[in-house]
């Protein structure tokens, strides 16, 4: 059980910054999700939180106090690695069982026949054996445990890394993109299995990944990483309903966001595709800003759609069907580049493919972006049209 | 041509080039199993015959092994041979670990340091390391015969190429268990390169199973001496122009590596395939 703060942590291959400036307090019992693009930094970062590597600068704590200067079996932290990292030519048992015999028995005792000599060596095998079986069967694997890794599947493996990391009864779990090496449909099984696991055990859990629906669904809190900085810190449903950056928007979601292109009136409302969205910003007149829409934010009708403030013209070029949902593609008649993908309940089509359709979204529901790629905050411009029911959504909350 | 007969003749092509190449390097082989079963009077004959007429073989055999001590050559053999390669794998698998897992300063320098050892012949520090063994009197000593082989530059380089291919995570992990660099050496990383450790000992055993030139140099006591010394000083001495046995002598010497080889034969093809190596 532990809280561990990452202070101002930097870390530089040579000339090339990996990670700058990183700051995170990662609470008691938490489970943090490091999430990114690939290169982003957050292997690095775990590593070092290990102390396989040795940041440039900063300074990692546990409860309160540093923990630079420890060796990385010293530091109470026990990490599953992406490709299980199981000694190939020892038993699961034998995997399970090393850190504990590292950790209570000396040199001398660990030596073939010098071992013999020790008279503490046998009560101390029993109690580590007990450990062991303890922990194999919470994971369900004692019946695998004297197979080496070669006869273990996948999902096996992972479990034997798991107990691995779990005797030692760490202050805190580092997992490294765990299931990335598994089939999709055990992925999904795993991830409610360690989203349990994190609960019935409660220790503090720092889980790497690069898939935003692992993070999404696990997590307590995400930090999205990007170019060595922490881009976002906050809960799946914050990163998701107020990305602070294009990058989180376009990154966390599936489908992702549509980003369409727009720019700041001269009177300070955002206009669209030159028509003008009642909401408006206070960046200079004439910025240039991208504007977010959530595939499921859009509603689609043949003709026109009354409820909607804003209508975009758009023809269907693909739908995929995906059982309970759809998932549809259209091309916007004013921008033929852009495509927009929309998310639909149902699995009615409400166009045929090639046909119009009027795309209706909810001024409400757009996040705006300035030149920077950063959140600008909005305000719902005063205007007679807008419904009641729809300037509830989020813009109030903008303040 | 059909598909099945052209690959027929290809299949046919390829293994007859196979067995000539075969045959050409058995030969000597093949020639020494002959003459050491063949009378004297049969060696010089002017027609190319590998069987004998009269099989001749006991008595060559049994002249080679009463006139020569050729198991005491081949427990010299296997002494020196023994000797040399404990002390070339202790010394060489942390040196190849760290060259290729560890990062410290310099580490390139070394790697090329080592590459350059690899160019110097083992002629070349041969008269300074008899003058050292002179002068600390250990002339004619199983010492003597192993001192210069002790450092295998060929198996650091060898085991680093071994190792580079072993996951890093493993050897993470093991440093998150509490692992020294020693016990991650000896303990996990070790065990998984039987391969290459077999490759590198059939290379090193042959090779010095089969050296003359240096127990040539530093012993002159018959009873210290290996196989080719041997052999050197029982052509000399006790069988003059007796071929047969001593070919028969030198069959019996050659035996122990072949059998060796085939026992180690599809760990030794596995390590050097995986080494990259040759």
């Amino acid at each position: 059980m532990a809280q561990v703060e990452l202070q101002g942590i930097t870390k530089s291959f040579g000339a090339t910054r990996v990670l700058k400036d990183v700051n995170l307090s990662i609470e008691d019992g938490e489970f943090l999700t490091l999430v990114g693009p690939s290169g982003c930094g957050k292997t690095t970062l775990i590593r070092i939180i290990a102390g396989l590597e040795q940041q440039t600068s900063g300074s990692i704590r546990i409860d309160g106090a540093s923990i630079d200067h420890l060796r990385p079996h010293e530091r109470r932290i026990a990490m599953v690695f992406q490709s299980y990292a199981l000694y190939p030519h020892m038993t699961a048992y034998g995997n399970m069982a090393l850190p504990l015999t590292m950790a209570r028995l000396h040199l001398y005792e660990r030596i073939p026949l010098l071992r013999l000599l020790s008279p503490r060596r046998r009560s101390v095998m029993k109690q580590i054996d007990a450990e062991v079986q303890a922990v194999a069967n919470q994971l369900k694997i004692g019946p695998l445990l004297q197979r080496r890794p070669a006869q273990l599947s996948g999902g096996q493996r992972q479990r034997v890394a798991l107990g691995r990391a779990m005797v030692r009864d760490p202050a805190a779990f580092l997992m490294d993109e765990p299931l990335s090496n598994l089939d999709a449909e055990l992925r999904v099984h795993m991830r409610t299995e360690l989203a349990e696991l994190h609960q019935r055990i409660g220790a503090t859990f720092i889980y790497v990944t690069h898939d935003q629906v692992e993070a999404m669904s696990m997590s307590d809190r995400i930090a999205m990483m990007d170019g060595g900085q922490v881009a976002q810190l906050g809960t799946p449903s914050e990163l998701y309903e107020r990305p602070a950056s294009i990058r989180v928007a376009q990154f966390i979601g599936s489908p992702a966001i549509n980003i369409l292109p727009g720019q700041v009136g001269p009177d300070g409302a955002v206009e669209l595709l030159g028509r003008k969205l009642p909401i408006s910003t206070r960046l200079p007149p004439g910025s240039a800003v991208s504007i977010g829409i959530r595939p499921e934010a859009i509603r689609v009708t043949g003709g026109g759609d009354p409820a909607a403030e804003v209508s975009l013209h758009a023809h269907l070029r693909r739908r995929e069907l995906l059982g309970p949902e759809q998932i549809l593609h259209f091309h916007l008649d004013r921008l033929e580049s852009a495509t927009v993908i929309v998310r639909l309940a149902g699995a009615q089509a409400p166009v045929a493919v090639d046909g119009a359709a009027e795309l209706g979204f909810d001024p409400g529901a757009c996040h705006v972006f300035d030149a920077e790629g950063n959140r600008v905050e909005v305000s719902r411009a005063e205007s007679r049209a807008v419904p009641p029911q729809a300037a509830l959504v989020q813009v109030g909350r903008a303040g | 041509m059909s598909a099945p007969v052209r690959r027929f003749v290809t299949l046919f092509l390829v293994h007859a080039a196979l067995l000539v190449g075969a045959a050409f390097i058995l030969l000597p082989f093949v020639w020494m199993l002959a003459t050491s079963i063949k009378p004297p009077e049969e060696l010089f004959t002017a027609q190319l015959q590998i069987l004998p007429d009269r099989f001749y073989g006991v008595e060559n055999y049994r002249f080679a092994l009463e006139n020569a001590p050729l198991l005491r050559f081949a427990l010299n053999g296997v002494i020196v041979c023994g000797g040399i390669l404990v002390v070339q794998l202790l010394t060489s698998i942390p040196c190849a670990y760290a060259l290729a897992k560890l990062r410290f300063p310099g580490r390139n320098l070394l790697m090329t340091l080592v590459l350059l050892g690899l160019c110097i012949p083992v002629q070349v520090p041969a008269l300074p390391i008899y003058i050292g063994l002179a002068y600390t009197g250990l002339l004619n000593t199983y010492f003597s015969m192993m001192l210069p082989f002790f450092l295998s530059v060929f198996a650091i380089f060898l085991f680093r190429q071994f190792f580079r291919s072993f996951p890093d995570d493993i050897i993470h992990a093991a440093r998150l268990d509490g692992m020294s660099e020693f016990e991650i050496v000896w303990r996990i990383v070790t065990p998984s390169a039987w391969p290459a450790i077999a490759a590198f000992s059939v290379f090193s055993i042959v090779a010095h199973w089969n050296d003359l030139y240096w127990p040539l140099i530093v012993i002159s006591d018959i009873e210290l001496a290996t196989p080719p010394l041997g052999m050197l000083f029982f052509a000399n001495a006790e069988s003059g122009t007796n071929y047969g046995a001593l070919m028969a002598a030198a069959t019996i010497l050659t035996a122990p590596l072949v059998i060796a080889f085939l026992f180690a034969r599809r760990r030794f093809i596995q390590g050097i395939t995986m080494t990259g190596v040759k």
